[in-house]
This record gives structure tokens, sequence and C-alpha cells, in this order.
């Protein structure tokens, strides 16, 4: 290679303008252009540039973290090019996921979002446990704790939504089985302790048309409302408030003095 | 062949049966104290976290499930494309907790010798980001995809009639990872399974790191600074979270009765509900004089017990056992930890109570949806 007067097609891709463009820092070889290609870069920025060398070490970590938000990333893809062939409606619902499975030669895109989900709560439990097997919770790392378990329910509440989009029976009695719990809901469910106090004389105001359970289906039963609620709610609603929680999240886990370590 | 097996292995996965069996091995594994201690080094069973005991695991889980499958009904439900996952579940929990505790005993071993742990390289111990750390995170993403498109390929994605809501399955049953809730509505009224003890789990995780108040291995794995808060984390994680997951998951069948795993899912199988309140214990068996008709009177006796439990069982501990606790966080946060513990006790103790004396509810006022 070094006898090669003549540079190379990799070479004379590196000097041109386009490339010297995009990466500022030329190929990462000298320890310096490591260091300013983290720096420069805004996704290997989530990094700092120099690292405690067990924080690379897969039997310390797991990588479960880093597969959490990988799959996620997976699953907003995946999500994304699905949502353009399905509609969230009861008369195309299930045909629009018979097509997916029916029309498309070797199409997985369905399959990779499903199991893609499973994988993804696996991974969040996981992460969670490796956390509190290292005891990385401990101060001063509270705070980034309480922010991951909250992640953990949305994991759960995002997969829990996308249960129902299929419209077949395995997702209809799933969410109605879950749901049926919210009706339950202290004062805040038709069927909740307390929630016959909150009334005056004899009107009602938690009933079954009324309380928490008929907010989350937009109806009495899973039915069209529900359908609209848990597609909006798995499609944006939270993807957003997860989105913002793991800015915060990763933040966090630089300004609590990154990865956690032995002192 | 191996009927006699399956029978026993029936037998074993009952309820009652194998959540004791777990319950009593839990602390020898994980022991909380140096009593536990002693038994879990006699009984030898610091070994299943050496090399070869994971194996041993690993061959048991594997040997289990093969035989499973083999059978003509354990098969047919280890084989839904829903129930993958809860199989990868089972091996990953077993594999990272043998993991974890491998690494912990290793480094609790390094510190008895006056070594430093295993993580700890030094301060100046650097690596940088590029490449060491980017080309681990390419391989694990390159090797999930590999992973997730073999998956994909293999195991087509479920599919059932179209929704029915006429039409209501037997058993209904909720995503895999909300099975052990709805396990535990078995022995719970929704309010408290489905809405109150989730509450609970969820801010109880959250406030782990204040109530923790245990600086000591803090960013390294080890067992012997934290035994108690692990012990307490793995009864709940695998005893109150994953065991109820896998019984609701596989030994469900319809009308929710229990099925062993070799045991065909017959729609004719009826067991007797015969649950009985506690007031009905207590005045019409006991007294003999019938309910009273005002609820208070009726479910004073629960009430009073439910009080003692939360009340009394508390300012106990705090005046006996518990005084260091007491004195080191504050009157607040230990109100607090007591109060999650007691919580966390409280379902296995409703479910004994269902086991032994079949009791239904402690207090049961079902006018105001208030049973417990």
């Amino acid at each position: 290679m070094a006898e090669n007067k003549k540079p190379g097609f990799v070479d004379s891709v590196a000097k041109s303008q386009i490339w010297k463009s995009i990466f500022r820092t030329g190929i990462p070889v000298t320890r310096r252009q490591r260091m300013m290609g983290v720096l420069n870069n805004v996704f290997l920025h989530l990094h700092p540039v120099k690292l405690p060398k067990h924080a690379v070490k897969l039997k310390y970590t797991w990588c479960m973290g880093g597969l959490s938000f990988f799959l996620f990333l997976v699953l907003t893809i995946s999500g994304i090019l699905l949502m353009f062939y399905y509609r969230p409606t009861v008369e195309y619902a299930y045909t629009d996921i018979m097509d997916l499975s029916e029309q498309v030669p070797l199409g997985i895109m369905r399959e990779i979002h499903r199991w893609g989900a499973h994988a993804m709560v696996i991974a969040v439990w996981l992460h969670m446990f490796r956390v509190f097997m290292t005891g990385s919770y401990k101060p001063p790392r509270e705070f980034n704790w309480a922010v991951g378990v909250i992640l953990l329910t949305l994991t759960l509440l995002l997969s829990f939504t996308g249960y129902l989009l299929p419209w077949d029976q395995l997702a209809i009695w799933a969410i109605t089985v879950g749901s049926n719990m919210a009706r339950a809901t202290p004062f805040l469910g038709h069927e909740g302790p307390g929630a016959s106090l909150l009334a005056i004389g004899d009107v009602n105001f938690v009933t079954m048309s009324s309380d928490i359970r008929f907010a989350l289906l937009g109806g009495r039963f899973v039915g069209e409302g529900a359908l609209l609620r848990f597609y909006v709610l798995h499609c944006v609603g939270l993807p957003f408030i997860v989105a913002i929680l793991m800015a915060v999240h990763f933040w966090r886990v630089r300004k609590d003095g990154g990865i956690s370590g032995p002192v | 062949m191996f009927d006699w097996l399956k029978e026993i292995i029936n037998l074993l996965s009952t309820p009652s049966i194998s959540f004791t069996l777990l319950a009593v091995i839990i602390p020898f594994v994980f022991p909380p104290t140096d009593w536990f201690e002693k038994w879990h080094r006699r009984l030898g069973l610091h070994h299943l976290w050496s090399i070869r005991g994971g194996w041993g695991l690993f061959g048991l889980i594997t040997a289990f499930l093969v035989f499973g499958f083999f059978d003509e009904n354990f098969g047919k439900i280890l084989s839904k494309p829903d129930n993958v996952p809860i199989m990868m579940l089972i091996y990953f929990v077993f594999f990272f907790v043998w993991l974890s505790m491998h690494s912990a005993y290793a480094n609790d071993a390094r510190l008895a010798r006056g070594e430093k742990v295993e993580e700890d390289y030094g301060p100046d111990e650097k690596v940088l980001v590029w490449p060491d750390l980017v080309y681990i995170e390419l391989t694990a993403l390159v090797l999930m995809t590999v992973f997730l498109i073999i998956w994909s390929v293999g195991l087509p994605a479920p599919l059932e009639e179209p929704a029915n809501p006429s039409l209501s399955p037997n058993p209904a049953k909720a995503p895999w990872y909300f099975l052990g809730l709805q396990e535990m509505l078995v022995y719970f009224d929704p309010w408290l399974a489905g809405v109150i003890f989730p509450t609970f789990i969820i801010v109880g995780l959250m406030a782990l790191p204040y109530i923790d108040d245990n600086p000591k291995a803090s960013g390294y794995y080890s067992f012997a600074n934290r035994r108690v808060s692990i012990f307490i984390f793995m009864f709940g994680f695998l005893a109150l979270w994953i065991f109820l997951i896998v019984v609701g998951t596989f030994f469900r069948g319809p009308n929710w009765n229990f099925f062993g795993p070799f045991e065909e899912w017959s729609i004719a199988k009826v067991v007797p509900l015969t649950n009985v309140n506690l007031s009905e214990y207590v005045w019409v068996k006991l007294l003999r004089i019938g309910l009273p008709s005002h609820w208070l009177v009726r479910e004073s006796v629960g009430i009073i017990m439910l009080l003692l439990y939360f009340g009394v069982i508390p300012v106990v501990l705090a005046r006996g056992k518990l005084r260091g606790l007491v004195e080191r966080l504050g009157p607040t946060s230990y109100a607090l930890i007591i109060f999650l513990a007691l919580a966390m006790v409280f379902l296995p103790i409703k479910m004994y109570l269902r086991w032994t004396i079949n009791l239904k509810y402690i207090i049961a006022i079902p006018e105001a949806f208030f049973n417990i």
C-alpha cells in the first residue's frame, strides 16, 4: 500500500471537497482526528470522547441500554413504513394487515415491528436489571433511574397500544382484558372504590360513559374510538413523550458523571 | 413414556407448590442474612454462579423445554408465536441473573483478598470512543438486525380471526408482559391488581435510590455489600413478576383455571369455587349469628386486621428490629419503605390465604367496589 504512489479510490474520495465538507476531520487515523471525529458529529457526540476502560466491557454493560435505543429506532422506521399501508378503522385495519402478509412478496416489516417490540420490552427490563445489579441507581444518578422507570412504563404502554392495531381476536380481547382494569380505578373508574362518592344527589359523575376507561377507549367498549385513540397514542403521542424523556435520560447519563463505575 | 415424570411436574407446577418452592429457595440462593449465607455455602448453592453452575442451569432449562416441545399439550403452548418472546425471556433472565451473580461473586472474592474489583482499571485507563466503543455498538447493531431478520423470516407474526366483540376467546389473555398483573386478578380485585399494585411497582422502583441509603457497591457487581437489597429485588423480580408471567402464560387455560404444563387445556375442567369472605368466617361459621347488616360492623374484623398489618407492624418493627433504619432514614422514608415492603408481602400473604383457607376477601364491601 505504502509504495503505491497513485492515490487510490478511497484516498481520492477522502480528499474530495464533498467528503471534506461533510466529515471535517478526515479519516480518523490519528488520536486527535478520532477525538475530533466524535466531537464534531452530532450523533457520536452523545458519547464523550474518552471513556474509562470498563465502560466498553460487554460483561459490565451487557449493551442493553444501547440495544433498547437501537430497537426504538428500528421500531420507528418499520412503524413509519407500516403507516403507509395501514388505516386505523374498523373497516380496513384487519384487511390492511392481511394485505401486508399476502400482497407483499417477502414482506417482513410487520414481523420486524412485532418481534422488535417484544425484543425491546425484554431489552429494557434487562437494562434496568443491569443498572440495579451494578448499583448504578445510587447517588448521583437517582433522578436518571426514575426517568428510566418512566421510560420502561412507556415502553410497555407503547407495546400495549400497538397490540390493538391488527384488529384481530388476539388484539381486541387482550386490550379488553387490559382496559377493563381501568374501570376499577379508584375514584376515576365507574366500578372503582370511591367513584360513587363523586356524586351530587343521585347524579353520578363517574359513569360508564365518563370514567377513565371511557377516556382511554373513546367509547364504552373496544371499538372504532379505541382503535383511533390507540393508533394516535401508539404512532405519535407516546413516541413523542418517549423521545423527550430519552433525550433527558441520555443527557443526564453524561451530566451525572458518565457511565457508572467504581470510584 | 415419562408419564410419571409429567404427572410429577404437573403437580409441582400448581401455583401453591411452585410458588412455595420458589419462595423458600430464593433466600437460600440470594442469602440476605448470615444464617442464610451459612446454609447457602453448606448446601453448595454458591456453585450455581460458577461457570459449571451456569451450564447446569442452561442444560436444565433446555432439557425441560425440549422435553416440553415433544409433549402434545405443552408443545402446543410453547410453539405459539407470541409465546416465543417469553421463552427468550426465561433464557435471558436466567443468563443475566447468572452473569451478574457470577461477576458479583468474583468481585466479592477480590475485595475479600484486598484487591480491586474487576471493573476498576484505575483512573488513568481511558479508551477512545472512536474506535473502541463505536465498533462494539456497530457490531451489536448488526447482530441485532440479523437476529430480527432471521426471527421475522422464520416466524410470521400471529394474526387470528378478525375482531369479533361478541365472541370472547377462552381464556382471553392480556399481552404477555401484563400477565403477571392478570394472574394477580386471581387473588385481588382489578382495582388492586390492575391499578394499585402496578402503581406501587412503579412508585417503588422510582423511590428505590432514595430509600436504599447503602452507598456501597455503586458502579460494580457485588453481592456481599448489598445482599438485602438484591434479595428483595430478586424476590420481587423473579417470584412476583417473572414467575407470575410464566404461570399466566403457560399454566392458565380456559376459565383461567390452572393446567399443568403437560395437561390438556380442556374447557370442561371444573374447579369448584368455594371461596369464603373473612366476614362469613367470623360471623357465620365462628360466631353463628349471621352477617350484621351494617357494612362497618360486618367488615370490622378485616378492617382491624389490615390496620394492624399496615399500622401496627411498622411501629413494632421501628421500636425493635428496624430501629437503626428509622434512625438513619427518618420517619418519612421509613414509613414509605415499610409500607411498600408490606404491600409487596401482602400479595403472597393473600395467595396463601386463598390456598389454605379459601379466603376470598379480607374486606368485602361490594356496595362500594371496595374488596381487599
